[in-house]
């Protein structure tokens, strides 16, 4: 197979990288760009836990190829934190212990940015279904709940 | 296997048309780079169509809108016209998957998988939306209901696709639902799905109506007998009662994990009812 050359924006940075047609762009954040937080749990687009957004838009890395990235603008978790200051999401998750081994977290810290950016004042409920398609196997929901949650009030908070 | 990324349909039809081994069109890929990561299918060819603008549009045409290939739910799901006109579509397609899989997916392509469990189809096909079919020879306009012919089969000829669905005008005082029922809350596959689209008149008596059954056959069902039950009839508990027995009679189903053919059958009984109380309330808050 003969390999494509793509060139795409990640986390702000124009990137360019060769890849296989078949070779999805988890594969290739992970495999050939270093960015080895978005994690593969599952490959079928269930767990969440490759989670990025495309354009803006949240989706599953494992359930889009590498190809597709051209011209487009990724943001991996790699792009949450601003060098050594936490974005506040992140900082919640660590105050409410919003994860145990970590394998989930930064699927649902970029899912989670995600909502709060379309939504900044969710319920919970509105929290619980976004979150849906992210699967925490250390049984954390409630305490990841929690943390979106306070962070939604503290954002609100520093805004008025 | 090669990726292609035509800009226009022309050029599109042409990639389909010439490939000799399997091709395949990826618009979303939710579910077609699980078959492929699976090894269920083998491509040669895919033929990504999100870089053709036109497949990326929702468009007015004569009061309805017309729903490219390659529009996702989520897109979808923000577009106020289609939520207004057709609220049951919506809705189903918002049950695909999760936030993720919306972010991807399309309509289209749920029609295209031809699942008998795809939660968009019940309520296209109630909806009597319209498949705009192209590929070498003229384009055609097939009813969706005629696209899926089998669990992953369908009509489609080889170098032809689905390049948008139609939804068309309705006249005042119409509307729809679709509802499924799963064991769970979210992010699972129809047990059974219903959609109902119908229209009322002005003292509430129902005047048109078309009713679908997914998950209770190989393909999804149109239930006509259905339909009669609440064509000129006040949504009341009879109308309800006969159409709950007109849709339990028209299930097919087989016994698999998910559910029992006595359950699936009564259930399409259960759904179609509350789908067509949720439609009428809808309709009469309109004009």
């Amino acid at each position: 197979m003969s390999q494509i050359h793509v060139s795409t924006t990640v986390n702000g940075d124009a990137v360019e990288f060769l890849c296989e047609p078949d070779e999805t762009l988890l594969t290739v954040l992970r495999d050939r760009l270093g960015l080895t937080g978005s994690k593969e749990g599952c490959g079928s687009g269930d767990c969440g836990a490759c989670s990025i957004t495309i354009d803006g838009r949240l989706v599953c890395s494992c359930l889009a190829l590498g190809a597709e990235a051209q011209g487009c603008e990724i943001a991996t978790i790699e792009g949450m934190a601003e060098g050594e200051n936490l974005h506040p999401l992140q900082s919640k998750f660590l105050e409410h212990a919003a994860l145990q081994c970590g394998i989930c977290t930064p699927g649902f810290l970029v899912a989670a940015k995600a909502l709060l950016e379309k939504n900044p004042d969710p319920s919970e409920t509105e929290i619980r279904y976004w979150l849906a398609g992210n699967l925490c196997r250390c049984t954390g929901y409630d305490k990841i709940i929690r943390a979106v949650m306070d962070t939604a009030e503290e954002m609100k908070a520093a805004k008025s | 296997m090669r990726y292609e990324a035509p800009e226009t349909i022309d050029a599109a039809v042409t990639l389909l048309a010439g490939e000799k081994g399997v091709a395949r069109v990826l618009a979303g890929g939710t579910d077609l780079i699980i078959q492929m990561s699976g090894d269920m299918i083998e491509p040669d060819l895919i033929v990504d169509i999100k870089r053709i603008p036109l497949l990326k549009q929702i468009s007015e045409e004569d009061g309805g809108f017309r729903i490219g290939a390659a529009v996702s739910g989520a897109e979808l799901g923000e577009h106020a016209g289609v939520c207004a006109l057709w609220p049951g579509v919506v809705e189903g397609v918002e049950l695909i998957g999760s936030t993720q899989v919306q972010g991807r997916a399309t309509l289209v392509g749920n029609l295209c998988n031809a699942s008998p469990a795809a939660d968009s189809v019940p309520a296209l096909v109630a909806a009597n939306a319209v498949a705009r079919v192209i590929g070498p020879k003229a384009s055609r306009d097939v009813p969706v209901s005629e696209i899926a012919t089998g669990p992953g089969k369908t009509s489609l000829a080889a170098g032809e696709f689905v390049e948008s669905v139609f939804l068309p005008a309705r006249p005042d005082r119409s509307s729809d639902a679709y509802l499924r029922f799963i064991p769970r809350t979210e992010m699972d596959i129809a047990v059974v799905g219903a959609g109902v689209s119908l229209t009322l008149d002005e003292n509430d008596v129902c005047t048109d109506a078309r009713v679908s059954l997914g998950a209770v056959a190989a393909r999804v069902l149109l239930v006509e007998e259905a339909a009669k039950a609440l064509i000129g009839n006040k949504i009341d508990d009879k109308t309800l009662d006969n159409l709950a027995a007109a849709a339990s009679a028209a299930a097919t189903p087989i016994n698999d994990k998910r559910g029992t053919v006595e359950f699936r059958t009564k259930v399409s009984g259960v759904l179609a009812k509350r789908a067509a109380t949720i439609a009428a309330d809808r309709a009469k808050g309109k004009k």
